[in-house]
């Protein structure tokens, strides 16, 4: 046996099995990283690896979750022949949502993995200019990782804001170019014309990492954990009732209840979990059974998103904690366009009186029609996001909406 | 045939109503000036029979907040 072990090379890279991928290399430096995944492929036909994309169904981990090949493509058929007119590609790890830090800890323990994903979208498109967009923490960490390779020196780093919109797409590109992170009116897409006018690829750091992993072991690898629906893992941050932000990365698709489970939480002993953040939905306790999948969120009008899971012990009112949440976004609208500068507080403070008990019953009906309003009218999805957060709030706490509107709380007793 | 739409820049508009009175009973203003058409959000298609005065609306808005665009075929995901 030692013969033939003594005969396999050893540079021999063996793909990650099980669901440890983005963080196999154990440590942050660039020797660990080669000698876990061995150096990425730039070399690769952008055809080819466009192809394995699509195949490998790696969908966005920022929230929006949209078809990373399909960004790749229009970027790249909308490049110009000129460097005034080639493809821009900027990773984005402003991570403004605050229940998220999976991030974060990406960039901090695996940032060889981001760069590779973004030297090969860039590769992929054509780009001639790149950008890593993220908080100064992880900059600190990417700026170390930069030093220790010679292909990513090209990479531009530009420090990200840490407010709630700074991570929006057009917010990302504004950043970079005038150094103000508020989302922008677009009529066309940032794959058609972003910064400085030319085709712009603004994709989650994660994103770009699973990216580097599909480029070097190929879209079966990556669909060989994970459901048909949500293949791969995904980086789920956890928190609530006790836990405080916990990253895991975690197989596609996985129950609600293991991912609670996966961090010491009691899914018999919560209320709610609120999926894709405070722009996302509450799936209530009886239902933990679902699947982090688009398909088997969808009727609760949440998707995996960015994949944030917020649990509500049993002990808490939903009502109560929703009232806190839409208030917070009221208050992180960037405040340029009118619609959301004014009706996501008019909503917050309507559900609040609905909440405060005693009030008229018509509460409900004036919550849903203040979320109509604001939806799609807007630069950025803020007022969209924060219509749907409500608008589950409503459903999902229907009783305690009942209740509330009697004059008691159904869980508080008072 | 091209069809129409109008394109609101809500970074730019500051509800001063000019376009809800050129293009009612499409746009109205809700309850604090915006413009608002129902059922949709930041782009509204234009019938034909209201084109010339989206384009007034157009040259007319003091926040230079509107655009009038083509919409080419019904885009698909």
């Amino acid at each position: 046996m030692s013969t033939v072990e003594m005969t396999i090379p050893r540079a021999a890279v063996v793909p990650p099995t099980g669901v440890n991928r983005l963080f196999a290399a154990g440590a942050p430096d660039l020797a660990s990283h080669l000698a876990r995944f061995g150096p990425a492929p730039l070399g690769i036909a952008p055809g080819h690896l466009l192809g394995e994309l699509e195949a490998s169904g790696l969908d966005g981990r920022g929230g929006a979750g949209f078809a990373t090949w399909r960004k790749l493509v229009a970027a790249r058929t909308s490049a110009g022949p000129t460097a005034y007119s080639a493809p821009v590609v900027i990773a984005n790890g402003a991570e403004g949502e605050p229940m998220s830090a999976k991030d974060e800890i990406l960039l901090r323990h695996a940032p060889h993995l981001v760069l590779d994903g973004l030297l090969l979208a860039a590769a992929v498109t054509g780009a001639r200019e790149v950008h890593l967009y993220s908080g100064p923490v992880q900059l600190a960490s990417v700026r170390r990782a930069i030093a220790e390779r010679t292909d990513a020196r090209g990479v531009i780093l530009n420090e990200a804001p840490d407010y709630f919109v700074s991570g929006e797409a057009s917010a990302v590109v504004s950043a970079i170019e005038t150094g103000s992170a508020i989302p922008r009116d677009r009529r066309v897409r940032l794959a058609v014309s972003g910064l400085g006018g030319r085709p712009t690829v603004v994709s989650n750091v994660e994103t770009l990492a699973h990216v580097a992993l599909v480029a070097r072991f190929g879209a079966a690898w990556f669909r060989s954990v994970g459901t048909d629906d949500s293949p791969g893992t995904r980086l789920l941050t956890i928190s609530g009732d006790g836990v405080d932000r916990k990253v895991i990365e975690a197989t596609g698709g996985l129950p609600l209840a293991e991912a609670l489970g996966a961090v010491g939480l009691d899914p018999s002993r919560l209320r709610a979990v609120l999926v894709g953040g405070y722009h996302g939905a509450w799936v209530p306790a009886s239902d933990l059974w679902v699947r982090l999948s688009s398909r088997e969120l969808e009727p609760y009008g949440a998707r995996p998103g960015a994949g944030i899971l917020v649990a509500l012990g049993e002990q808490h009112c939903g009502l109560a904690a929703s009232v806190g949440i839409a208030r917070y976004l009221a208050g992180q609208s960037a405040r340029q366009c009118g619609p959301c500068v004014n009706g996501l507080p008019a909503m917050a403070e309507v559900l609040a009186r609905l909440v405060a008990g005693g009030g008229s019953a018509r509460l409900p009906d004036e919550v849903r029609r203040l979320a109509d309003v604001v939806t799609g009218r807007g630069a950025c999805s803020h007022p969209d996001g924060t219509a749907r957060f409500v608008l589950s709030t409503l459903e999902v706490f229907e009783s305690d909406v009942r209740a509330h509107l009697a004059g008691y709380c159904e869980v508080t007793r008072s | 045939m091209t069809r129409q739409s109008l394109h609101i820049d809500w970074t730019a508009c500051d509800g001063r109503g000019l376009c809800t009175e050129l293009l009612g009973p499409l746009l109205v203003r809700d309850e604090w000036g915006y413009p608002r058409a129902a059922g949709y959000g930041s782009d509204v298609p234009i019938p034909s029979s209201f084109v010339a005065d989206a384009r007034d609306a157009v040259a007319l808005c003091p926040r230079l907040a509107l655009t009038l665009q083509e919409v080419r075929a019904p885009a698909r995901s």
